[in-house]
């Protein structure tokens, strides 16, 4: 076996029983692994109309072919369950170690289902697999949670768990790993919570082999030099110098980078919130996940107060959702505001943009002091994003509210509309109406208002692979198609969407080649991709969603961006829809046709249901 | 004139691809539990310390060794390890003051770097620097780094 280690364990919480299964290697090259794979077995094992806080959700942690050898940035794994924030399919992956740990103590994957009556962890050493309580980490922060199960197993073990936010189900917990690297969106920590499942810790001392040695390195080479020489990934590059907040200011230059809750576009703090300002100020050194040359973490130093010490650094996405989202220009309150989330496990996303909302809320006088125990909340309040955030991880006060993220908090008022999201997940730090094709993507994105499931920002900002006119639609649902295809792809070898900057296609699929020994070609390998996504597709449909479901919200339909090059522009999504539906090969409803079902080998039957 | 592996602990970001390429290089796949070569982190100070054979001019691995099976060779300065006359006793890695010698129940083999013949490969894959292969008699960057630090200390003690 080469790439993949053929075995799975299945874990039912409920009975305690721990089951070891093949891989079915049809699934595996049809799917690959990691988000692809995860979500076949997803799709045939649950009814996608179930709750997903429900022992009927399944939790599967999923690993790709190319996790764990030394292909470029391929220590990955993904964590794939019916969301609870969205209701639609969920996937989210983590970089770190926990993922390459996993394939060497010979395994691709975890499936668990049910529920535990108790609190409970699995640990893995090789080829021992136990259920172990985790009564006495219950209610412990993601960090102390690690330190103990190092200190009780063994301690060059990995962790992956959820921390209180996850416990109480906030419908935006994260699954942690090695403290700070989170399968961040959708909720998928609240999903672990509801299992009673704490965490996972896994020691592994196997060995993982590549079918062609010659030629894998001949092609892992042959990425890793692109990698090093191009301007965002390379030596000097936006990466690795200053971190995703790189995007901060380049954003902000084209008034891109939504501000006040989306009310403005253009942030006069920007540059206090920038990867130059965090280089300057706060960065310590970089940190790179298992195999990634690029590195693009960053260790930084929380000076004073409770949380005082060297942690990780805020990314781009979280630092505009706290910072210019909501009016905060204070890189201090952000980059504590950040750690809260890692210590308690919440999506900083979603958690910034909720207080946004609540923030544009209590201003339009919905939410009052009283409902904020006597609190104001006001944008630009740098002490509030750092609260509320307690508050909601640990669901006290009105931060119980704020757990149900921005769309179920503006709906109590009656104000979806200022609920920035598609499918009650927040959209990112990147203004669709200046962005055209951000648009699109946030409203067909499988998992809701997400950036990184067709990262258009891409061509419309940076030039990759090409440069295009942002505000243009001409092109951008074909681009959309083949970038949300490749990032099927990539999300599933469990290699980091970042390398994307400098490898295509070609790169990609010729480290899947030679370390896994499949015969196919790059055509075949993006066809793998597109299968993916009317699988999460389906699964979407069958779960009740449709193509009102595929919008956005009005202030990206109706309220024309306020200054800058895109002035005047909303985001003109239904003709952009029209145009993607038909790339896409489906029906004016967005449902995928027979004809393209077949020709992705994918079973028509299940339409048949809805 | 002897090269080296020179190690800065502060430019490591803990990517791994060193030990990643040394398995790969000598055992034909991934096992970082069988590299002679692993990264040690320090969350709380955020410092990830790689960790490598020094090649000791006394080398105590090589002393303790009962069948010579350890030898430092003194053109290039590489503590050579013969998997042939190799016994499996483990005494080099009681003695190895570092903890730099493993043994592998795997391969049932010492695991040591040799500087892959004068050519280590973890080196050429190192993203950050952090690993260099030098002349280590020319270590001038650190000298002067620490020459400056002098320079501030007394310059600060006779203001």
């Amino acid at each position: 076996m080469y790439g993949w280690t053929g075995k799975i364990i299945r874990v039912n919480l409920t009975d305690k029983k721990i089951t070891l299964e093949d891989l079915n290697m049809e699934d595996a090259k049809m799917y690959l692994g990691g988000r692809g794979l995860g979500s076949k077995i997803l799709y045939d094992e649950i009814d996608p109309k179930i709750d997903p806080l429900s022992p009927e959700n399944k939790l599967i942690f999923m690993t790709g072919p190319l996790t764990g050898t030394y292909a470029t940035c391929a220590g990955r794994f993904n964590v794939v369950a019916k969301a609870p924030l969205t209701g639609t399919i969920g996937a989210a992956n983590a970089g770190g170690h926990f993922g390459p740990e996993l394939k060497f103590a010979g395994y691709d994957g975890i499936i668990f289902e049910g529920k535990a009556d108790k609190p409970v962890y699995l640990h893995i050493y090789d080829d021992l697999i136990e259920l172990k309580s985790a009564e006495h980490l219950w209610g412990k922060d993601v960090f102390e949670t690690t330190d103990l199960l190092l200190e009780e197993n063994e301690d060059d073990a990995r962790v992956a768990c959820i921390g209180p936010g996850g416990e109480k189900q906030v419908l935006f917990a994260t699954v942690m790993s090695d403290k700070d690297r989170a399968a961040g969106r959708s909720g998928l920590g609240a999903v672990m919570g509801s299992k009673n499942l704490k965490a996972v810790v896994v020691k592994g001392t196997k060995s993982i082999g590549v079918a062609d040695k010659s030629k894998f390195i001949a092609a892992t080479m042959d990425a890793r030099s692109k990698i090093d020489v191009n301007g965002v990934t390379g030596k000097g590059g936006g990466l690795p110098t200053y971190g995703t907040q790189v995007l901060v200011n380049i954003l902000n230059e084209v008034h891109g980078l939504p501000t006040r809750n989306w009310r403005e576009s253009y942030f006069e703090d920007a540059d206090k919130i920038s990867g130059e300002y965090l280089a300057e100020h706060f960065l310590i050194r970089n940190k790179a996940c298992f195999a990634c040359p690029i590195g693009c973490g960053r260790v930084i130093e929380i000076r004073d107060g409770k949380y005082k010490g060297i942690v990780a650094g805020p990314e781009y996405e979280a630092g505009w959702s706290y910072g210019a989202c909501c009016g905060v220009g204070d890189m201090d309150a952000i980059d504590k505001a950040n750690h809260v989330c890692n210590l308690l496990g919440i999506d900083p996303i979603t958690m910034g943009a909720t207080i946004a909302c609540a923030m544009e809320l209590y201003e339009e006088g919905y939410i009052t002091k009283e409902d904020l125990g006597g609190r104001e909340l006001k944008f630009g309040d740098g002490e509030a994003i750092i609260y509320w955030t307690e508050m909601t991880g640990n669901r006290e006060g009105f931060g119980d509210i704020m757990a149900l993220g921005s769309y179920r908090m503006a709906e109590k008022y009656g104000r979806e509309d200022l609920s920035m999201t598609v499918k009650k997940q927040e959209m990112p730090a990147y203004d669709g109406r200046v962005l055209q094709g951000m648009g699109l993507s946030y409203a067909t994105s499988n998992r809701g208002g997400c950036h990184v499931r067709g990262y258009l920002t891409s061509p419309e900002i940076l030039g990759i692979p090409v440069k295009l006119d942002p505000m243009d639609i001409e092109g951008k649902p074909e681009l959309l198609k083949t970038f949300q295809d490749l990032t099927a792809v990539v999300d599933s070898s469990d290699i980091c969407l970042f390398s994307t900057f400098a490898l295509g296609l070609p790169e990609i699929s010729e480290m899947l080649r030679t370390a896994t020994g499949m015969e196919v070609s790059d055509e075949e390998v993006l066809r793998i991709g597109e299968r993916i996504w009317n699988l999460e597709r389906l699964f979407n449909i069958e779960a009740g969603f449709t193509r009102k479901d595929d919008t956005l919200p009005e202030r990206l339909l109706k309220e024309p961006v306020k200054s800058g090059p895109a002035k005047g522009k909303v985001t003109e999504l239904e003709v952009m829809l029209d145009k993607y539906y038909e790339v896409r090969g489906w029906t004016e409803e967005g449902i995928p046709t027979e004809e393209k079902l077949e020709e992705l080998s994918l079973d028509k039957e299940s339409l048949a249901t809805v | 004139m002897s090269k080296g592996i020179v190690i800065s602990p502060d430019k490591c970001t803990g990517c791994r691809i060193c030990e990643l390429t040394c398995t790969f290089y000598k055992h034909d796949n991934f096992n970082p539990k069988d590299a002679a070569i692993s990264v040690l982190e320090f969350y709380d100070v955020g410092l990830q310390v790689p960790m490598t054979c020094l090649q000791c001019d006394e080398p105590h691995c090589a002393t303790v060794c009962p069948v010579g099976a350890l030898e430092k060779d003194e053109t290039t300065g590489v503590v050579n390890y013969d998997r042939e006359k190799c016994i499996g006793c483990k005494m080099c890695v009681s003695a190895c003051p570092f903890g730099n010698m493993t043994y592998s129940p795997r391969l049932k083999q010492v695991i040591k770097c040799d500087e892959c013949g004068g050519d280590p490969q973890c080196v050429k894959l190192c993203p950050s620097s952090a690993l260099e292969y030098k002349e280590l008699d020319s270590n001038l960057e650190r000298r002067k780094n620490f020459a400056s630090y002098f320079k501030e200390v007394f310059g600060e003690v006779t203001k």
